[in-house]
């Protein structure tokens, strides 16, 4: 588990509150990116790449994670080509972005040196040439944002196949690498039937370079776990049954509503698109410090449909959730 | 941002009859990637007209396209050769990318037919960078061929020059016989061309999702019929004209209408029709929906007839 570099202010500042509505169910919810958002509690959204607190421990377990497992990251060799482009968009983001601490430079044709202020790193390259950065392009540059990200080659269909992923909520990139956008979607309940899945990848299919999009999708996460990837439910699965016996006051701080913004990018040059996962997790404690937070989430916990808190991997303390968040409001649970 | 301003750079003639023009950011500044095979709308004296982009598009500071004159169209291409003049600077969208690469292609046969041509070479610069395998045959009127230098060069002389169209034809056909597994075609040229090319792969045996076109004779973007919409809640009547969405002009008269993706898909945009037949574009209403014909999807779809009445 993560150790907290940020203030539970930051924290709070910073943090992506998902629910329009007191009742949530999934739409093809897609909008323009790089509009800020204003929350009762600050602002997100500004940046397609977003750099908070927690950027130097998020790498540092991002690195840990592929050291152990190498399944998270791949790369098909049709991708290449995507990996260079995702890297260098992501570069170009990063660099709009945080210009005092990121610089793209362009020294000549495809010669470009890279400042990231950040980590100390300086690196020339030369685009395409594989022999010019210290490690594949997508790794390379999946270690200097906080973003999990996903690489689509659109052909008839979209295919997940390249992408970094360390921080999957449930689901496991090394094993949908190389599946279809709808086989991938395919344990999803409800979609199929309303449709939301058939229309965003008609969406992406059509999405053109520089104009890239957003949604949010959310989740519980019980600690502040960010690999809850299926390879690993042996150790964070047996949490839902303890969760149920802990005290009040340990629900609050373990709990926490995950709420994940991703980026929908077509890529400029080798027209795959990027999908960006950023994940954001806040504890029902600091959650209930801002009011409408607080009694918006209990009302989309509490009415929930089972199948979709059954999928969510919630259905056994959402509710518990939303009593905690009620009775924290002095509501009746 | 969803348009450019662009300075032409240079304009010169290299065969008669195509026009090409380099174009530039006003202030130097680097222009948005493309895709290969991509293609500006650019705004063409009262015309907008899609022309497809002949550079590199890795991280390009300059543009090129190349404009056949067609004499007795509607007048855009006429405009580019002669009203348009180096120094002036056009108002473009951003480039478009409805043709590209495929990337898991075991080897790309590029096919081109006079000004065709142009997609094909910006598909033959990304080969280059990429090393991927290619071959082509580029068909055009004697001394009428543009961009033949660049093919050649881009192809180490490889590629197959043909001026005569039964010859062309001839080469063609074995040509599509004889390709590895895992081939892909991109055919762009005249409209006869193309079904010719596309008829005899398929003839062949090759898959449609092998195939693929650029067709520079179909209205890529349709602005629409303008129209009127009546708004019965204030007895107030709309002009909606062509290029502009009825979510714009209801936009435009103070109707707000909640949106989010202006293209037709998320659903946010929706009003109910009480009078008129909706024009839908969308991808959001299932058929049976738009059948009923009640609602429809301000930001993308118009109207079938000259007027729409919606209660708002
Ligand atoms: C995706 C796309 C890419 C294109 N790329 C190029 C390009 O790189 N270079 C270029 O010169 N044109 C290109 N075109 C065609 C261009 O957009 C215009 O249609 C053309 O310049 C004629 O415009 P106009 O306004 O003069 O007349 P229009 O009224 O638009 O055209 C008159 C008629 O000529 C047809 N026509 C269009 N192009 C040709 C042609 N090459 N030969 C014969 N008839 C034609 C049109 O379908 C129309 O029926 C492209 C079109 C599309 C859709
Ligand atoms: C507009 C685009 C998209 C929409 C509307 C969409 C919608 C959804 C929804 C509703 C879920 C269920 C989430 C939940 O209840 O927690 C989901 C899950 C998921 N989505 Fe998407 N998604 C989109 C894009 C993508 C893309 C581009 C990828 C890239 C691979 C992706 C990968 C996944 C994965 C891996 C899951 C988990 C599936 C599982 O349970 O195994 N999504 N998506
Ligand atoms: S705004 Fe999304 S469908 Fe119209």
């Amino acid at each position: 588990m993560t150790a907290l570099a940020s203030s539970a202010a930051e924290l709070i500042a910073g943090f992506p509150f998902p629910f329009p509505e007191d009742r949530y169910r999934y739409s093809t919810n897609v909008e323009p990116a790089g509009r800020s958002v204003s929350t009762p509690a600050g602002q997100w959204g500004a940046a397609v790449v977003d750099i908070d607190g927690e950027y130097a421990a998020e790498l540092a377990e991002r690195a840990d994670i592929l050291r152990r497992d190498p399944t998270r990251a791949e790369v098909l060799p049709h991708m290449q080509p995507a990996a260079w482009d995702a890297a260098m968009t992501l570069m170009r983001e990063l660099a709009t972005a945080y210009p005092s601490t990121m610089t793209l430079e362009r020294l000549g044709d495809a010669r470009w040196r890279w400042t990231n202020g950040l980590l100390g790193l300086t690196q020339e390259f030369v685009y395409g040439d594989g022999g010019t950065l210290p490690e594949e392009p997508l790794r390379w540059i999946a270690g200097q944002v906080q973003e999990d990200v996903v690489l689509l080659d659109q052909r008839d269909q979209l295919y997940g196949d390249a992408g970094v992923v360390t921080f999957a909520a449930d689901w496991s990139f090394g094993f949908d690498v190389g599946m279809s956008f709808l086989e991938i979607h395919g344990p999803v309940p409800r979609v199929r039937e309303e449709g939301v899945i058939t229309r965003a990848h008609e969406f992406l299919k059509r999405l053109q370079p520089h104009q890239p999009y957003r949604r949010t999708n959310w989740t519980l996460t019980i600690g502040r776990r960010l690999d809850v990837s299926t390879e690993l439910y042996p150790e964070w699965g047996p949490d839902r049954e303890m969760i149920q016996r802990v005290d009040d006051a340990t629900f609050g701080r373990l709990v926490h509503l995950r709420v994940e913004v991703q980026h929908l990018v077509r890529l400029p040059d080798s027209g795959a698109i990027m999908f960006l996962i950023r994940t954001y997790m806040l504890p029902l404690e600091l959650l209930a410090t801002v009011e409408s937070w607080r009694r918006r989430a209990a009302e989309v916990l509490a009415e929930l449909p089972a199948d979709m808190a059954d999928y969510k991997g919630i259905i056994k303390y959402r509710d518990r959730a939303a009593s905690w968040l009620r009775a924290a409001g002095g509501e009746a649970p | 941002m969803t348009t450019l301003e662009l300075l032409v750079t240079a304009a010169v003639h290299p065969v008669p009859g195509i026009r090409s023009l380099t174009l530039a950011a006003p202030d130097g500044r680097d222009l948005p990637g493309f895709v290969p095979g991509s293609h500006l709308v650019i705004e063409c004296g009262g015309r907008s007209n899609a022309y497809s982009l002949t550079s590199d598009g890795t991280a390009p500071t300059s543009y090129t396209v190349s404009v056949l004159e067609v004499p007795d169209g509607s007048g855009g291409s006429r405009w580019v050769h002669r009203e348009l003049r180096v120094g002036e600077v056009v108002t473009a969208r951003l480039p478009r990318s409805l043709f590209p690469p495929v990337a898991r292609a075991a080897k790309h046969l590029l096919v081109a037919g006079g000004i065709g041509v142009t997609p094909i070479v910006s598909h033959l610069r990304a080969a280059r960078t990429w090393r991927r395998e290619t071959e082509v045959h580029y068909v055009f009127r004697e001394g009428r061929g543009a961009h033949v230098d660049d093919v050649l060069a881009l192809t180490d002389g490889a590629a197959e020059l043909h001026t005569d169209r039964a010859e062309f034809c001839a080469r063609l056909e074995k040509a599509l016989a004889d390709q590895p597994l895992g081939t892909h075609l991109y055919v762009c040229g005249p409209a006869a061309m193309i079904d010719h090319v596309l008829d005899t792969a398929r003839g062949l045996g090759w898959p449609e999702s092998r195939l693929h076109c650029e067709r520079f004779g179909l209205d890529a973007l349709d602005p629409g019929d303008p129209f009127d919409v009546t708004l019965t809640a204030t007895g107030t009547t709309v002009r909606v004209p062509s290029g502009t969405s009825l979510l714009e002009a209801l936009e435009t008269s103070g109707v707000d209408v909640p949106n989010l993706c202006r293209q037709g898909v998320c659903g946010e945009c929706r009003i109910p029709v009480a009078a008129g037949t909706p024009l839908h574009r969308d991808l959001f209403l299932t058929e049976e929906e738009k059948a009923a014909g009640d609602a429809l999807m301000a930001c993308v779809s118009r109207s079938a007839g000259p007027s729409l009445e919606v209660p708002l």
